[in-house]
Parts: C-alpha cells; sequence; structure tokens
C-alpha cells in the first residue's frame, strides 16, 4: 500500500498510546520533586488586604509559601497580550496589569495570590487551604453587556468603563446606506456561547532550576513550546531564552487552551529557583474551569440588507466580546482579525461593517478555542442566512447559491482575499450525500413516531495559516506567524525531520513522515518526526489555527527542495552525470533513462564521509528553512445537520450530519476525516451541550461535569464526510488546513436545524432539552405537526 | 497508612500508602504506571478507567487499601508480550485516538463491554456500545471511530474466544 | 483528601463497633459519591468503615412476596440478577441505569439510599415499591426513612444492611437524566403493588425523594398513560438549577411517569 500524500497510513505514534507509554507532563517525575497548590481567590472582585501563611509554613513538609509582592519583587513580569489592537480614534487598547500571582487586587474566582510548594500534591492542596487571605470584596460584573453600563464595577483602572477597545472594519456609511435602499432587511440577535476548551489531559508544569548552570528546564502542556520560552523569557524575566528549555512531550489535546503560558507555569518556575527544588503542578478539572482560557462569549447585534432578487446589499454587525478579568495572550486578535475579516462569509457582499467592543469582566480570561473567532463568524452569517430565507420564502440553498462568490481571487470588504474554492460544488456533495431528496418522507416519518424532524446548512469558510507575518505586524501582531524546519538525512538515509509544529493529537508524526518519505521514495518507517523541545528543535511558532499543514509542512518541503538539490549534486557528481538528469525514486537516486544509480543511503554516507564530494561543497546532509506564508489559506465548505426534537421533553437527537469540506491537498484522509469529526462533536457540543455559567456576582457555576455538559457518545452520530477538493495556490502542497472547520461549520447547521424543526427561530445556543421545551412552548402548532 | 498488596497485571506488588491514597494514585504515583490517566475529579471522563477482578472500575474513585487482596489489570496489562489485545489493535486500525489521553480508559471499558455483552450473549450494536460509553468522555475524535473500534474488536475477541474453547 | 483512618469490617457488630470508636466516622460502600465529594474536601470522616466485606451484605435473596437485596449489592449485580428482573422489572431497570457501567461495578444500594441524594435513582424505588430498610438495628419503612435533601432517619452509627422490596404487581421506572452528570434530573418510579398505586419521583422535588398524591390516586383507578394526563403537576416545591427551571421539572414529572408507566411490566 502506498504510504504517500493522499494514503489511509495508520498512525505511527499510537502504539506508545495503546499500550499506556505516552509520557504527558503528569507522567514525569524528578528527582527532588516538590509540588504546587495555589491558593485561589473565592471571590470575582476582591481587594488582598494581607495573607497570612504562617499556619501553613508551620505544617511539617510545607517548602514555602510565596506570594505576588515577593514574585514582582525578584523581576517576574506581568502577563501580557501579544497582539496591539487599536480603538477606531486611534487610541491603544486598555491592557490592565495581570500578575502571575495577585498582589493588590483579585478580579476572577480562581485568581491566584499564593502558592504552596510542599513535599506531596495532597499536603500542598492541604496547605493552601490553610492560607488565610484577608479580602475586602467589591461589587463584581460578569456579563459584558452589563460590564459596559454606566456603573459598573470598574475592573482595571486603566480602563474607564471596562472598556478593552472599540474597534471597526468595512465602511459603515456605504453599508448604512445600502441596507437604508434593500428591498428587504433580516435582523438578528445572537449570543456565541462561552465554552471550556477542556482537553482530556489538565494543564500541567514542572519546572526544575539548575543553580550551578543557571539554567531552568521547564515540562509543560504547550502547543508552542518555543513561544512559551521567548514569552517566558523577553516578557516574564524568568530567564534569559539559552538559559531556558521548554519541552512539550506528549500533549492530551489543546484546541487553543495550550498556546498560552498561564500563571502556573511562570509560578512553577520562579517557585524552583526560589526552593532549590524541582516543582510540579498539575491542575485537577475543577481547576481547570476556573483557570483555563475560556473561548466565545459574544453578543451580537446585525443587519442583513437584500436586493428585490435576494442578493445581499450590506451586512452591518456590533458585537460585544467579554475578554474576562485579563486579556490573555492572543485575545485581542480573537474577535477582530478572526472574526469580523471572515464576515462576508462565502457570499459577494460590497458592504460590511463591523464594530467590536472588548470588554473586561470579573471571569475567566477568554482566548482562543478551536475555531477562535470564525466559529462566531460563522455563526452569526448562517443564521442570517437561514433566518432571510425563512423570511423571504425562498429555498435557503438557493439564496447561499445565488450570492455565492464564483471566481478567484476575490477581495472581500473585510480585508481578506480568497485564493480558491467552489461553493457551489461543496453544496452540492453535500445535499446529494445528505439525500435531501429523501427529507421530506424522512421527516412524514419522523412525524408518525411523535417527533419533529428538522434539517439546516452552514456553509463555511475559514482563514487558517495566519500570515504573511509582515501583514499579521502591521495588524498588531507581536510575533511572525511563519513556521521552521530541518531535515537531516543520516549517513545511513534515515531522516529526521525537526519541526516546529507541534503534535497533540493531529499526528503528525504519521503525516509528516508521508510527505517526506513521498518526495525521497523511502518507507515512512525510516522517517521519524522531533518536536516540542526547545533544546532539540530549531525556533518555530507551533499549532494553532489549522496551521500545521499549510505552514509547517510548507517548510519542511522547502527545506527538502535544498536538501534533494544537495543529492543531485552528489549524485551527479558521483555517478558523473549532470544535475538536471538526475531522479529520486524507489529509494534510489538515479540518472534519467539510464541504468545509473545510487542507494538512497549511499547518497547520504557519501555526503558524511566526504571523500568525494563536489569542489567546495561542504560535508554532511541537513538543511533547514523558515516558510512565511503568502496569504492566509481558506478552508470552506457545507454542513447539512438533520434532527429529531421530542416534543415532549425538548431533546434533540442529530441523526444525520454531512460535512463536505475543502481543505485542498489532504495527506491522509483518515486523520483529516478524524479532525472533522471531532471538530463537528465540538460545534454539536456547542450548539446542543455546552455552557459556561457565571451568576451575576462572577461565581462559576459550571465547575464541574456535574454542570458542565460535554459531548458523550451517544450525543453525537455517525458522521458522512465528503470531500471537495480545490489545491491552495499560495503554498507548495495546496494544503488549506482542517484542524478548525468542523467547530466552525456544525453550529449553525445544528442550530438551524432545529429551529427548522420547531418552527420558531427564537433560540439561542446551547438548545438544551430546556431551551428547546421552553421555545416550543411558544408555538402553538409546530411545523411536523401540521 | 496501610499495606496494599494486590496483583497487577500479574505481579504482585505491595506498598505501604496512606490510607486517603485512590487507586489511580497508587498505580501512578506508587507503581508508576502512568498509563491510566486521571482527567476529572466528580467520576465522569472515564480516563482511569481500570480492571478490577475482571470488572472495569474508575481507579480515580476507589481506595487502593479497599481493594487489598485484588487483581488489578490496567492498560499497561492487556497485550500478551508482543501481541496486542484486538482492542489495541482495533483502536490502531480505526484511528480510534487523536491525543491518546483518554484512550487507556477507553479500552479498558471497550474490552469490558465486550466481555460482559459476549458473556450475556447479547449483541454489541453501535447503539449499545454508544450507551455503554457514558462514563468516558473524549474530546478529540467525536467517539466516530472508537464506536468502530469496538465493533470491529468485538468481533475479534469472539474469534479469539471461540479459539479458546 | 483529609486524612482518614480506613477500617474493613469482618461483620455488622466489626462495623457497628468501629463507628462507635470513631470521632466522625462514616460507612464506605461503594464509595461512588463519597469518594468525590472527600476529594473536592466537602466531606471530612476521620474514619471510614468499609462494610462491602461483610458476610451477607451482598446479594439478592427471594423471599416470600418479597426480594431482599443486601445494602452492599453492587447496582450491577441488582440489573443483572434473574430474580430481580422477572419480579421487579422496574427496580432492575433502574439499577442498570446508574451512572455508567464503572459506576455499577462499584456503587451499592446502600450507599444510594442511606446518601439520599436528591438525584440519585434508588430512594425513588425504595419509595415506589414501599421497601423496608433493615439496619443492624431495626426495621423502617420507606415512607419513614426518608428525611429531606441528603438526611434520612437513621441514627448516627447506625448501619444499613439490607432492603427488603414486596414484589409488585407491576413497576416501571422513567428517568430524564442531567445533560452534564447524568444523573435523575426527573425520575419517576411507578408501581402497583397489592392492589395500590404508588408514585416516587426523584431529582425533581426540592425536598429529595418524595410520592406524587395527584398522580398515585390517577394511577389507582386508572393504571395507564392517558391516567397521567389529567393530573397537573405543580411547579412550587421543584428544584429549579441552570439544567431545569421548577417548571421545566414538574413538566417532566408528567412525563416521566407516562413512560414509567408504559414501561411497567
Amino acid at each position: 500500500m502506498s504510504e504517500g500524500i493522499g494514503a489511509r497510513v495508520a498512525r505511527k505514534e499510537d502504539k506508545r498510546f495503546i499500550t499506556g507509554k505516552g509520557k504527558y507532563t503528569d507522567d514525569i517525575r524528578m528527582e527532588n520533586q516538590a509540588y504546587a497548590a495555589f491558593v485561589r481567590s473565592p471571590h470575582a472582585h476582591a481587594k488582598v488586604k494581607g495573607i497570612d501563611a504562617s499556619a501553613a509554613e508551620a505544617m511539617d513538609g510545607v517548602v514555602a509559601v510565596l506570594n505576588g509582592h515577593e514574585l514582582t519583587g525578584d523581576g517576574i513580569g506581568n502577563i501580557i497580550c501579544g497582539w496591539a489592537v487599536s480603538s477606531k480614534d486611534g487610541s491603544p487598547m486598555n491592557m490592565g496589569a495581570w500578575s502571575a500571582l495577585a498582589t493588590e487586587k483579585v478580579r476572577y474566582v480562581g485568581d491566584a495570590v499564593a502558592v504552596v510548594i510542599a513535599d506531596s500534591q495532597a499536603l500542598a492542596r492541604l496547605a493552601a487551604e490553610a492560607v488565610e487571605v484577608d479580602y475586602e470584596e467589591l461589587p463584581a460584573v460578569a456579563f459584558a453587556d452589563k460590564a459596559l453600563a454606566s456603573g459598573a464595577p470598574e475592573i482595571h483602572h486603566n480602563a474607564p468603563g471596562n472598556l478593552i477597545y472599540d474597534w471597526e472594519i468595512g465602511e459603515e456609511a456605504a453599508t448604512d446606506t445600502a441596507i437604508a435602499g434593500a428591498a428587504h432587511v433580516t435582523e438578528l440577535e445572537v449570543t456565541n456561547n462561552r465554552l471550556s476548551p477542556n482537553p482530556m489531559e489538565p494543564r500541567s508544569a514542572v519546572a526544575t532550576y539548575d543553580a550551578a548552570e543557571e539554567h531552568y528546564t521547564l515540562y509543560t502542556t504547550s502547543q508552542n513550546p518555543h513561544v512559551a520560552r521567548l514569552v517566558l523569557s523577553a516578557f516574564y524575566n524568568v530567564a534569559p531564552e539559552h538559559k531556558l528549555r521548554v519541552i512539550a512531550p506528549d500533549v492530551g489535546g489543546g484546541f487553543g487552551s495550550k498556546i498560552y503560558i498561564y500563571p502556573e507555569e511562570i509560578t512553577c518556575l520562579w517557585a524552583s529557583m526560589k526552593t532549590g527544588r524541582s516543582v510540579k503542578w498539575t491542575s485537577d478539572r475543577s481547576e481547570a474551569f476556573m483557570t483555563d482560557a475560556h473561548g466565545r462569549d459574544h453578543i451580537t447585534t446585525a443587519k442583513m440588507g437584500f436586493d428585490a432578487d435576494g442578493k445581499i446589499v450590506g451586512f452591518k454587525v456590533d458585537t460585544i466580546a467579554n475578554f474576562g478579568a485579563y486579556m490573555s495572550l492572543f485575545s485581542s486578535a480573537v474577535p477582530t482579525y478572526l472574526y469580523a475579516t471572515l464576515l462576508s462569509g462565502q457570499y459577494n457582499i460590497s458592504n460590511v461593517h463591523c464594530n467590536v467592543r472588548a470588554v473586561y469582566t470579573n471571569t475567566v480570561p477568554v482566548d482562543a478555542y478551536r475555531g477562535a473567532g470564525r466559529p462566531e463568524a460563522c455563526y452569526l452569517i448562517e443564521r442570517v442566512l437561514e433566518t432571510a430565507a425563512r423570511e423571504l420564502g425562498v429555498d435557503p440553498g438557493d439564496l447561499r447559491r445565488k450570492n455565492f462568490i464564483q471566481s478567484f481571487p476575490h477581495e472581500t470588504p473585510v480585508i481578506m482575499t480568497y485564493d480558491a474554492g467552489d461553493f457551489d460544488g461543496n453544496l452540492d456533495k453535500a445535499l446529494a450525500a445528505a439525500d435531501m431528496a429523501g427529507f421530506p418522507a424522512r421527516k412524514a416519518e419522523a412525524a408518525s413516531r411523535g417527533k419533529l424532524r428538522g434539517i439546516g446548512y452552514s456553509c463555511y469558510i475559514e482563514a487558517c495559516g495566519i500570515a504573511p507575518s509582515a501583514a499579521v505586524g502591521s495588524l498588531g501582531a507581536g510575533v511572525g506567524l511563519w513556521e521552521s524546519a530541518e531535515v537531516r538525512v543520516n549517513p545511513v538515509g534515515t531522516i529526521e525531520i525537526l519541526t516546529g509544529s507541534h503534535s497533540h493529537g493531529q499526528g503528525h508524526e504519521t503525516t509528516f513522515a508521508q510527505v517526506v518519505a513521498e518526495r525521497f521514495g523511502l518507507s515512512i518507517d525510516n522517517v521519524s518526526i522531533v518536536h516540542g523541545d526547545t533544546d532539540k528543535v530549531q525556533f518555530g511558532m507551533g499549532t494553532y489555527g489549522s496551521r500545521s499543514g499549510a505552514v509547517g509542512l510548507s517548510a519542511i518541503v522547502k527545506a527538502m527542495d535544498k536538501v534533494e538539490a544537495k543529492v543531485k549534486k552528489i549524485a551527479a557528481h558521483t555517478l558523473e552525470a549532470s544535475e538536471d538528469d538526475i531522479v529520486i525514486e524507489g529509494g534510489e537516486v538515479k540518472v534519467a533513462g539510464t541504468d545509473k544509480a545510487m542507494g538512497w543511503h549511499e547518497v547520504g554516507l557519501a555526503a558524511y564521509t566526504g571523500h568525494n564530494l563536489p569542489d567546495g561543497m561542504e560535508p554532511g546532509l541537513k538543511e533547514g528553512a523558515f516558510y512565511d506564508p503568502v496569504n492566509f489559506t481558506f478552508p470552506s465548505g457545507t454542513y447539512i445537520a438533520e434532527v429529531e426534537v421530542d416534543p415532549d421533553t425538548g431533546v434533540t437527537e442529530v441523526v444525520q450530519f454531512t460535512a463536505a469540506d475543502d481543505f485542498g491537498t489532504i495527506i491522509n484522509p483518515m486523520i483529516v476525516e478524524g479532525q472533522v469529526h471531532g471538530g463537528v462533536a465540538q460545534g454539536i457540543g456547542q450548539a446542543m451541550l455546552e455552557q459556561v455559567v457565571y451568576d451575576e456576582d462572577g461565581q462559576l457555576i459550571t465547575g464541574s461535569y456535574m454542570d458542565y455538559t460535554m459531548p458523550r457518545a451517544t450525543d453525537v452520530p455517525f458522521y458522512t464526510i465528503e470531500h471537495n477538493t480545490t489545491v491552495c495556490p499560495n503554498n507548495p502542497l495546496g494544503i488549506k488546513g482542517c484542524g478548525e472547520a468542523g467547530a466552525i461549520g456544525a453550529p449553525p447547521a445544528v442550530i438551524n436545524a432545529i429551529t427548522d424543526a420547531i418552527g420558531t427561530n427564537d433560540l439561542q445556543m446551547p438548545a438544551t432539552p430546556q431551551a428547546v421545551w421552553s421555545a416550543l412552548q411558544t408555538v402553538k402548532t409546530p411545523m411536523a405537526a401540521e | 497508612m496501610s499495606n496494599v498488596t494486590m496483583t497487577v497485571n500479574g505481579k504482585s506488588v505491595s506498598r505501604d500508602v496512606p490510607d486517603t491514597t485512590l487507586l489511580s494514585d497508587f498505580l501512578r504515583e506508587d507503581l508508576r504506571l502512568t498509563g491510566t490517566h486521571v482527567g476529572c475529579d466528580t467520576s465522569q471522563c472515564g480516563a482511569c478507567v481500570v480492571h478490577v477482578d475482571g470488572r472495569a472500575i474508575k481507579a480515580c474513585t476507589a481506595l487502593a487499601v479497599s481493594l487489598d487482596g485484588s487483581d488489578v489489570t490496567t492498560i499497561e496489562g492487556i497485550a500478551n508480550g508482543a501481541d496486542l489485545h484486538p482492542m489495541q489493535t482495533a483502536f490502531k486500525a480505526h484511528h480510534g485516538l487523536q491525543c491518546g489521553f483518554c484512550t487507556p480508559g477507553m479500552i479498558m471499558a471497550g474490552i469490558d463491554m465486550v466481555n460482559r455483552y459476549q458473556a450475556e450473549g447479547k449483541a454489541l450494536t453501535a447503539e449499545a456500545i454508544r450507551h455503554e460509553l457514558e462514563g468516558n468522555i473524549c474530546r478529540c475524535t467525536g467517539y466516530h471511530n472508537i464506536v468502530k473500534a469496538i465493533e470491529d474488536a468485538a468481533g475479534a475477541m469472539s474469534g479469539m474466544a471461540k479459539a479458546a474453547e | 483528601m483529609y486524612e482518614t483512618k480506613y477500617h474493613k469490617a469482618g461483620s455488622v457488630a466489626d462495623a457497628v463497633a468501629a463507628l462507635a470508636g470513631a470521632d466522625e466516622g462514616k460507612v464506605l460502600s461503594g464509595g461512588q459519591t463519597l469518594l468525590p465529594t472527600m476529594k473536592q474536601h466537602l466531606a471530612a470522616p476521620t474514619d471510614l468503615v468499609d462494610v462491602r466485606g461483610i458476610d451477607g451484605m451482598q446479594g439478592v435473596t427471594v423471599g416470600d412476596g418479597s426480594i431482599t437485596i443486601g445494602a452492599a449489592t453492587l447496582h450491577a449485580d441488582v440489573a443483572d440478577n434473574a430474580e430481580v428482573r422477572q419480579h421487579i422489572p422496574g427496580l432492575a431497570a433502574l439499577a442498570g441505569g446508574i451512572g455508567d457501567p464503572a459506576v455499577r461495578a462499584m456503587g451499592t444500594i446502600g450507599g444510594s439510599i442511606a446518601n439520599n441524594d436528591p438525584a440519585a435513582d434508588y430512594p425513588s424505588a425504595v419509595l415506589g415499591l414501599g421497601a423496608t430498610v433493615i439496619t443492624d438495628k431495626r426495621e423502617i419503612a420507606a415512607d419513614d426513612f426518608f428525611d429531606g435533601m441528603f438526611a434520612t432517619t437513621l441514627d448516627e452509627g447506625e448501619i444499613i444492611t439490607a432492603v427488603r422490596f414486596p414484589v409488585p404487581q407491576r413497576s416501571g421506572y422513567a428517568k430524564f437524566p442531567n445533560p452534564a452528570s447524568r444523573y435523575a434530573m426527573v425520575g419517576v418510579f411507578v408501581a402497583e403493588t397489592g392492589g395500590s398505586v404508588r408514585v416516587a419521583v426523584t431529582g425533581a422535588g426540592a425536598d429529595g425523594v418524595y410520592r406524587d398524591d395527584g398522580l398515585e390516586a390517577a394511577l389507582g383507578s386508572d393504571f395507564s398513560e392517558g391516567a397521567v394526563d389529567g393530573v397537573a403537576v405543580a411547579a412550587d416545591g421543584m428544584l429549579s438549577d441552570i439544567h431545569a427551571s421548577a417548571e421545566y421539572r414538574a413538566h417532566l414529572v408528567s412525563v416521566m411517569a407516562k413512560r414509567a408507566v408504559a414501561n411497567a411490566g
């Protein structure tokens, strides 16, 4: 069986996971290891008037109790947001100070004020309870719209009215004019529910300070160890980069939540220096709900104008985004450059305007979660489109088709240039696979069982491989968004690939090997992928935003280009032929059209012995590359959800789910489909199950799996997956990216289906049984019962 | 502190541990069998599922001391030397895992459900598998390939049981 | 978890003595609720007295017109027991739907009813069947046993040894699980025993498991799904949380009552 691009190859990394031999951060135990437990605020907003740690310090086995004054006193810097977004009046965003251990004030339930280091985890937790903190409670606000209201409690003194920025994109006047002249205007208010990413592996860190070398080692659950090291070094002043090694070993899922550098990792590093012990911290699930960055949480009103022919003439959007108590690493970019720039959807719209107000509240910081801004954009557009189709009495597919962008490149009014796509083709494939023609019969059959059956679409487009670096830099990004690779061909011909991408479930050890093996005609068994260790791998940017294929693999291809060039020179020299006649295939380096050939391993050996190389050639066979994309990539697709609602209880079952995706070139369809399955399940979770709930006072109600509903096996169907490929013209392999599509496209399809079933459009996510039942109570005659 | 003696993956082990030691901690920290994972603190996620005296239980919700004398099997103990258990093989073949964190619990729960259904002579349908996975949460796979893997392994295990007869 | 001392009781007398000698002792049975509670520092017993090894506390005994289940019998073993399935199918179905398979392989009936969690399943069967709770010193009728949320009329140090269920003409259970925890958000147990109908509701009431007089009267005269339609279930006194308002819970009581009747066998 082929192992190259397009082959369904079983994963090389699986064996360690299925035998219990994976190596996750919490599995690591250092000599002389102590354990950290954090003293966390039970209040959403309070002044810290004093900390009495004497009882904890007196406990046998407690190594130290450390607080924020000591931390800042040692020069540990504040946690920052790395993307500067300015308000429309030109003023910079109002970033409030965030210390890893709070000193003057706590701003959300879970904000850490001190850390206990002790000989065991159990003891550290008991001692943390014995630390007495004198709080003066302050009024708190948990909801973004209330935080903006006059008289709301002020969370950061440098953010009057709790406003972080008031930002806009697009032409407001032109959009207003277009909508004013529209034949039909659809208005919709939507909330995008707040979510907790919930990778199954909780966050963990093990920090070790070597006093003799003045060197730190941090094992941590990170999607991007180099970015972690950079930020820990440059902003938090833990140590210079060459004195800090960050290792992200096996990581049990991320979904965005493990991009950021949190207070706990910083504190563990600093505490290991303070105590002379290795310091380990592992979150439990309750702590994860309280401290892992949340996602989404938008309140939006939108208006879309149509001409008499059903063509969209303008789209106006006003969004309030809840940022929580502090600005997390990429928080500012999520509801701006990752959200508003996608508000043209798959549609040819001349006028789009979006205003976004980012707001502090007394809640956990909010940042990118699988999809990050794009799910919010897609949900809004596709809910508005579906609503409009119902208001206009036209087929929702036809209304979309009428407005699809047909030629590429296409420049939207919100600064994106779509490079390729086939939106009609996506819709056609999805409609066929979902058997639209059979829907009325299925609906009637469901009605005979007393069930309300509905169907809903979503035509999503997203932007992945966020870049080029110069462009994102001009938009305020503090980093470049390229990727690095090094290809090391060993003297025996086997290959190690050092990549700046990080795999935490995506299967890079297999898919990257497939690309390399195909290029050089080798077995994937002869290729290994090295990642996740700043001492082993050159600086890289990590894995998020569906970028590893489009950006990370492109860097590998560039490095392979250089290797190939050198291999051809060596072979041409050895075989006495012209470089142009050398071809690499089937494990051999040959002179085309002759029987002259070297084994691949012989070229490696020649390179490393250096006995007979072309004049002036350096020995060795190892090449590196940095790849900076020229544009985002634009995966797109059509998703169709079919649901059945039990009108007696409101219980909704997703009975069919069809995805037709355009991801560009696919390396391993099995893995790509797995990404869609998981993304769709998270999308169904957002649509029907999941929501982080705070009460008015900022107390977290959904603090465990007792109250936060995770999708389980019975909550989701088998998925039907179709591919409709148009190749991305802007990277060497033609890849667009697939990691987030499911989470982006699924929620509107599900809600469109449920609202179709129940006959009212008045439904917000999550469509829990209670929410659906309540909505049904407002409908006199459900459609299916007619 | 109490002495706990168990047979774990076929080997007798004995340790003095605090009475509050959970089986998951005993396995991970005292025996350094770190394949058993802990993903929640309220007994919902199932990453810690192991077999005790032939039944699947949640190792995070059992005291080691209360299982003194038991026979425990963990993810590290189900392969027969280099031969993987059919459930392990099926998870790989069907891409039933991504990040791998929930996988040990899924595999242990999968083996348990197949054993129970086969002992009762009941068919383990896809619907039944989903229902039986009530106590195992996966965030990566959307369950599709996990269900397929368990279906496939059930067939292989049935063949294995017949061959052993 | 706070420090605690574990005792393995070899007999009921052993267990009683261990509890009597403890500052704040607690019976450890399956531990499926107690241990998570202790892990979160919400309970801090000084001593745990494990009753699972006590002879006679596990297993199902069929008597004359009744089935007695040892307090330390696992949910899985009740669900799979042929006698229970045949004679009290509602009880077998209830036991087979508690938690998940791994929880059912550890949790016990005695532990469940002693804790009287308002979202637990078993209290509805005990009350709905009019069972008798047998302890180390007396027998307590179900109607006298449950005493509000997380409370029972057990004395300090009193240990449940078994529960005796009368065999009904028919019984059925229907549960609406909490979407997140999968505990009962509303569970209704219906049973016709000795000519009279009892309907017990768990998960819904602010005071824990209760009998619904209106449903009992209606089903007493006509044991059918249709009979439930005529009964108004009031939202007063129902629990209300992010998953279900009192109104929604009251509505679900009616729906689950119908399904329990339909399931009854």
